[in-house]
C-alpha cells in the first residue's frame, strides 16, 4: 500500500497566530498521479502544498515523503521541487542560468547538464532560448522556464502554485492541455494548487476539495461532479439547484423525499443513506432536468413551473424556471441542437420539469 | 505650440520658481567654498582679488592634514563594511521573517537617529572612560558605527522590502542550502542597494564631526583637524581649499550612489511577474 | 467508479529524532527564532554601543566629581544644581526655543518644494530630489562654516554689499546671535527635512484629489481638506527628525552663536571639557533628554488633537 503512495499527508496542521489555516488534515497521494487541491482563497490549499516543499512547517502532524518524515527535512534537501506562482525567475540570470540553477550539486559536467538544457527547452517548446535574458520573456515563457527549471532536477514529486492564474484564457486552456500530457508523459506526480474548478477537472487524476483549512472531499472529476457529499462541494463545483426536503421512507434501492416546491421526490439510495424523517437536501444539476411545456406522464420526480429569463450560452442556453413556494429560480441546462435557441422568448409560460431518480444527489442538511 | 508651452508653465509656476529658489539658498552658502578658495587673499571677502592655486598646495603639503585624511579614509572604510554588514543582517530579518515585538527592536536599533549626537558622544566617552578603555580612532569607529547602521539598516529595507521572497525560496527548493542561495541569489540582487549602503556610510563618517571630536585620541579624523585650524585665519584659505576639495568629492560619491540605486530598482522590477 | 479517501497505511510511524534534528525541526516550525538569529548581532551591538553607555552615564548623574575621580556615593546633588542654577534651565529652555524656530522655518519651507516634485514634475523627479538632498550628504561642519564666512564681518554679504554701495559700514547684527544660529541650521536641515515630506505627499492616492474636485471643491480647500491632513505624517516625521538633534546641537551654536547664541549642547560639552564637571555634565544631558522627550509627547498629543477635530 505505500509502494502506491508517494506522499502522506496525516493529521497536518498549521496555526497562524491562532488562526488555523489547515486544520487537521489527512491525504494520501499517488506515484504518478496528477492531484489537484481545489478550494477558494483562504482554504489553505497553498499553506498546504508549502509544508510539502518545506517553506512552512506543520504546527501539528507529520509529512512523509516517499515513506521518509520530512519534519526534520529543510527545502533544499527535499526530494520536491515547486513551480511557484510569480514563477520566481532569477532576473540576473539568462534562460540557460535559470534551468541550470538547480544542477550545480549534481556532479555533472558542464557539457552534460548544457545539453539536459537544451533537452528540457525542447521539451517546453523554447529552442535556442537559451542565451536570452530573463527580463526579456513574456509571462508565458517565464512559466514554461520554471517548469523546465524544476522538472531538469527529476524529482519525484512537482508542486505547481497556481501556476497559470496569470496568462489569458486561451493560452491558459492550451497550458492546461500541455501540462497535462508533459505529466503523462514524465510520469512524475504533480500536486497543483488552484482556485478555478474547471481548471481542476481539465486535468486532475483526483482532486481534494478544501475549505477553510479542512479537506471535504477526495475524488476523481468525475466523483466530484456527479456525487459530491456535502453541500460546500456541491456547490462549488459547477453550478447545482438546491432544495431542502425531510425523507419519508427509505428503502428498497430508493429513498422518498418531500421536497420543498418539488413536491414528492424519489431518489435512487446510494451510499450515504439517510433515514426517515432526516433533514436534507435535494440536489440536481441543471442539464439533469428535462424542460417540457405539456405535462409529463410520472407522478413523481415531476413538477410544474412558470418560465423566466433564458440566458443563451451559443452552444447552451440556461432557463430559469420559477416554481411555487421558491423565489429562486430553478436553473436548466438545455443544448441547442437545433439552429433556434430552447426557451427564448418563452417568460411566463407554464412549463413542466421532470428528472430521473439516479440525476438526484442527497446531502446532508446543514 | 503655444498651448504646450504655456501647459509647461503653468505646471512649472509659481511654486517651480519657488522651488528654484530653495536650491539656490541650499547651494548658495556651500558654493562660497569653491569660489574662495581660488581666491588670492586670506580675507573671505569680496571683492575677488584673482586667481590662485596656492592654497590648494598648501594644503597637500601640510603632513598633519594628510595623516588626518588617511585616519579618516581608514575609519570610514572600516566602519562603511561593517555598518553595511550589521545593517543588511537586520534589513534581512525584518523583511524576511515574521517575529513578534519587531517594532519595538527595530525602534531600538534605529535609536540613534533621534538621539543628539552629543549625547551619543559623552555617552560613550563616559563608558570608555570607566571601562578603562584609551581614547583612539577605535573608538571613533564604535560611535561611528552607532550613527551608521540604522542608515544601513534603512536603505536595505527599502531594497529589499520589494524584494520577491520567492527567488530565495526557488533557489533553496532547487537545492541549495542556505548560504549558497545567499550567494547566488540574494547578494547578486542586492549589490547596487550594498554599493549605496557603502559609499552612504562611508560619507557619514567621512564627515562626522561631534563624536570624532569626542572620541579622538591623539589621532585624528579630517573634521577635527578642520575644526582645530578655524581659530587661525591665516589658515582659513587652506580649510576652504580642503573644504572644497571634500564637497566635490563627496556629491561625486552620493550622485555615484543614487545611480547604482536606481539600477538596483530596475533589476527589482523586471523580477516582477508581468501581468 | 467513485472512490472514498482511504486509511492511512499503519505502517508509517511518526520519527524519532535526534536531538540536532529536533532542534532543526523547532527551527524550523519556528519562524520568529531563524528572524531573531539573524537580528541578533546587531541587536546585541546597539544594546551594548548605545544602552549600556546610556546607562551608564544615567548612573554618573548620580554621582559627584571629585577633582580627577568620581565619588561614587549615591546623590541628587547634580540634579538640585541643575534646577536651582538658573543658567541650565533658562539654557535649556532657549535652546527649545532655538530648536522650535529651526523646525518650524525648515518645515514650512521645505513643504511648498517637496509639494512642487510630488505634484507639478511628471518626469525626472528623482532628479529634483537627488538635487536638492545632495548637499546634506556632505559635511555639516563645512556647510555651518560656509554661514560663518557668509554672515561674518568680514564676510561675504558684507563686503558684497559694500562694493555694491548699498551699504557704508558691515552690517554687525547678522553674526554671533541666535537668529544667526536659526538661519544656519535652517539651512543645514532644509535638503533633509524635505524628503519625509515629499515622501508621504507622493503617496497620496490621486483619485482623492479628484473625487473632492468632483465634489464641488476648488484647489485650495482640496488642498487644505484632503491633501495638508494626509501628509501631516511626513510633515510630523520631518519635524521630529529636525528638532530633537538640533535641541542638542553644538557645532552651530558654537560657530555663529557667539555669547548669546550659545545652547544646551555647549554646556554639556564644556562640563565634559574644560569645566571637568563629568556627573553634571550627565545629569544635564539626562535632563536635557527628559525635556525633550516631554516636548514630542506634547507635539504628538498636539497634532492627534488636531488630526481627530478636523476628521
Amino acid at each position: 500500500m505505500s509502494d502506491e503512495h508517494i506522499i502522506s499527508i496525516r493529521g497536518v496542521s498549521k496555526e497562524f497566530g491562532g488562526v488555523k489555516a489547515v486544520n487537521d488534515v489527512t491525504l494520501e497521494i499517488r506515484r504518478g498521479e496528477f492531484f489537484s487541491l481545489l478550494g477558494p482563497s483562504g482554504c489553505g490549499k497553498t499553506t498546504l502544498l508549502r509544508m510539502l516543499a518545506g517553506f512552512e512547517a506543520p504546527t501539528r502532524g507529520e509529512i512523509f515523503i516517499d515513506e521518509q518524515a520530512m519534519s526534520a527535512i529543510p527545502p533544499h534537501q527535499r526530494p520536491v521541487n515547486m513551480v511557484f506562482q510569480s514563477y520566481a525567475i532569477f532576473p540576473h540570470l539568462d534562460v540557460r542560468g535559470n534551468i541550470a540553477f538547480g544542477m550545480r550539486k549534481s556532479g555533472l559536467a558542464k557539457s552534460e547538464i548544457n545539453a539536459r538544457v537544451e533537452e528540457m527547452l525542447e521539451m517546453i517548446k523554447l529552442p535556442g532560448y537559451a542565451g536570452r535574458g530573463a527580463t526579456q520573456l513574456s509571462g508565458g515563457e517565464r512559466q514554461r522556464v520554471a517548469l523546465a527549471r524544476a522538472l531538469i532536477k527529476q524529482p519525484k514529486v512537482l508542486l505547481l502554485d497556481e501556476p497559470l492564474g496569470a496568462l489569458d484564457k486561451k493560452l491558459r486552456e492550451q497550458m492546461q492541455l500541455e501540462l497535462r500530457a508533459l505529466q503523462k508523459s514524465v510520469g512524475i506526480t504533480f500536486v497543483f494548487v488552484t482556485h478555478d474548478q474547471e481548471e481542476a477537472l481539465t486535468m486532475s487524476d483526483r482532486v481534494a476539495v478544501m475549505s477553510k483549512g479542512q479537506v471535504l472531499q477526495v475524488e476523481g472529476p468525475m466523483g466530484l461532479y456527479e456525487q459530491p457529499t456535502t453541500r460546500f462541494v456541491a456547490d462549488f463545483i459547477g453550478t447545482m439547484n438546491f432544495f431542502e426536503g425531510t425523507v419519508r421512507d427509505a428503502g428498497d434501492g430508493t429513498t422518498n423525499i418531500d421536497a420543498e416546491s418539488l413536491g414528492e421526490v424519489r431518489a435512487e439510495t446510494k451510499d450515504a443513506a439517510f433515514g426517515a424523517g432526516s433533514e436534507i437536501v435535494v440536489a440536481i444539476r441543471p442539464e439533469k432536468l428535462r424542460l417540457t411545456f405539456e405535462a409529463p406522464d410520472d407522478s413523481v420526480n415531476v413538477v410544474q413551473g412558470r418560465m423566466g429569463p433564458a440566458a443563451y450560452l451559443g452552444d447552451r442556453s440556461h432557463l430559469y424556471v420559477y416554481l411555487t413556494g421558491r423565489d429562486e429560480p430553478v436553473v436548466v441546462a438545455m443544448q441547442n441542437a437545433g439552429r433556434s435557441a430552447v426557451g427564448i422568448d418563452q417568460a411566463d409560460q407554464p412549463v413542466w420539469l421532470s428528472w430521473d431518480e439516479e440525476a438526484i444527489v442527497l446531502l446532508p442538511g446543514e | 505650440m503655444s498651448a504646450s508651452w504655456t501647459q509647461k508653465r503653468d505646471r512649472f509656476g509659481g511654486l517651480g520658481v519657488y522651488t528654484v529658489i530653495y536650491l539656490a539658498f541650499i547651494y548658495g552658502p556651500v558654493l562660497v567654498l569653491p569660489v574662495f578658495s581660488f581666491n588670492d587673499s586670506i580675507y573671505v571677502a569680496f571683492p575677488l582679488k584673482g586667481f590662485t592655486l596656492q592654497w590648494y598646495e598648501e594644503m597637500i603639503n601640510n603632513p598633519r592634514m594628510l595623516d588626518a585624511l588617511m585616519n579618516s579614509l581608514k575609519v570610514g572604510g572600516t566602519v562603511a563594511v561593517l555598518s553595511t554588514i550589521l545593517g543588511t543582517l537586520a534589513a534581512k530579518a525584518v523583511t524576511r521573517y515574521r517575529m513578534p515585538g519587531r517594532g519595538p527592536v527595530v525602534g531600538f536599533i534605529m535609536l540613534p537617529l533621534v538621539i543628539p549626537e552629543i549625547i551619543m558622544g559623552i555617552a560613550l566617552l563616559v563608558m570608555a572612560s570607566t571601562g578603562g578603555i584609551p581614547l583612539s580612532l577605535l573608538t571613533i569607529g564604535v560611535g561611528h558605527m552607532l550613527l551608521c547602521v540604522p542608515f544601513s539598516m534603512v536603505v536595505m529595507i527599502s531594497r529589499l522590502e520589494g524584494f520577491d521572497k520567492s527567488l530565495e525560496e526557488a533557489g533553496l527548493d532547487l537545492g541549495e542550502n542556505p548560504w549558497c542561495v545567499f550567494w547566488r541569489v540574494t547578494f547578486p540582487l542586492a549589490l547596487p542597494g550594498l554599493i549605496a549602503s557603502l559609499m552612504l556610510t562611508f560619507t557619514i563618517s567621512f564627515d562626522e564631526f561631534i563624536l570624532a571630536f569626542f572620541l579622538a585620541g591623539t589621532d585624528v579624523t579630517l573634521p577635527v583637524f578642520i575644526w582645530s585650524q578655524l581659530r587661525f585665519p591665516q589658515k582659513l584659505p587652506g580649510v576652504l581649499a580642503l573644504g572644497a576639495t571634500i564637497l566635490t568629492v563627496t556629491f561625486i560619491m552620493i550622485t555615484f550612489a543614487e545611480w547604482f540605486r536606481q539600477r538596483g530598482d530596475q533589476l527589482r522590477k523586471a523580477s516582477y511577474r508581468e501581468q | 467508479m467513485v472512490e472514498r479517501a482511504e486509511a492511512a497505511p499503519a505502517r508509517l510511524e511518526a520519527p524519532r529524532l535526534g536531538l540536532i534534528d529536533r532542534i532543526r525541526a523547532a527551527a524550523m516550525r519556528h519562524e520568529p527564532i531563524r528572524g531573531y538569529a539573524l537580528l541578533s548581532p546587531t541587536m546585541v551591538w546597539t544594546l551594548v554601543t548605545l544602552a549600556v553607555p546610556l546607562a551608564i552615564l544615567v548612573t554618573l548623574s548620580f554621582w559627584t566629581q571629585n577633582y580627577l575621580d568620581f565619588d561614587r556615593t549615591f546623590s541628587l546633588n547634580n540634579y538640585i544644581v541643575y534646577f536651582e542654577e538658573p543658567i541650565y534651565l533658562k539654557l535649556l529652555l532657549k535652546s527649545v526655543k532655538i530648536s522650535g524656530a529651526v523646525t518650524l522655518a525648515t518645515v514650512l519651507l521645505a513643504y511648498p518644494a517637496a509639494y512642487f516634485i510630488a505634484f507639478k514634475v511628471k518626469k525626472n523627479k528623482l532628479m529634483w530630489l537627488i538635487l536638492i538632498t545632495v548637499p546634506f550628504w556632505t559635511s555639516y561642519l563645512l556647510r555651518v562654516f560656509a554661514w560663518k564666512v557668509v554672515l561674518g564681518y568680514n564676510g561675504v554679504i558684507n563686503s558684497g554689499l559694500i562694493t555694491l554701495g548699498v551699504i557704508d559700514a558691515p552690517l554687525e547684527f547678522i553674526l554671533y546671535n541666535p537668529t544667526a544660529v536659526v538661519i544656519t541650521l535652517a539651512h543645514a536641515w532644509a535638503a533633509f527635512a524635505i524628503l519625509p515630506i515629499y515622501v508621504s505627499l507622493e503617496k497620496i492616492d490621486r483619485s482623492l484629489l479628484e473625487a473632492a474636485a468632483d465634489l464641488g471643491e476648488g484647489p485650495v480647500m482640496s488642498f487644505l481638506r484632503v491633501t495638508l491632513p494626509l501628509s501631516m505624517p511626513g510633515v510630523t516625521a520631518s519635524s521630529l527628525l529636525v528638532f530633537i538633534p538640533t535641541t542638542g546641537d553644538y557645532v552651530t551654536p558654537n560657530l555663529v552663536g557667539g555669547p548669546t547664541g550659545i545652547m544646551i549642547g555647549n554646556i554639556i560639552a564644556s562640563l565634559f571639557g574644560k569645566a571637568n564637571n563629568w556627573p553634571l555634565g550627565a545629569a544635564t544631558a539626562v535632563m536635557s533628554m527628559f525635556f525633550i522627550t516631554l516636548v514630542v509627547c506634547a507635539f504628538l498629543w498636539f497634532t492627534k488633537q488636531v488630526r481627530e477635530r478636523v476628521a
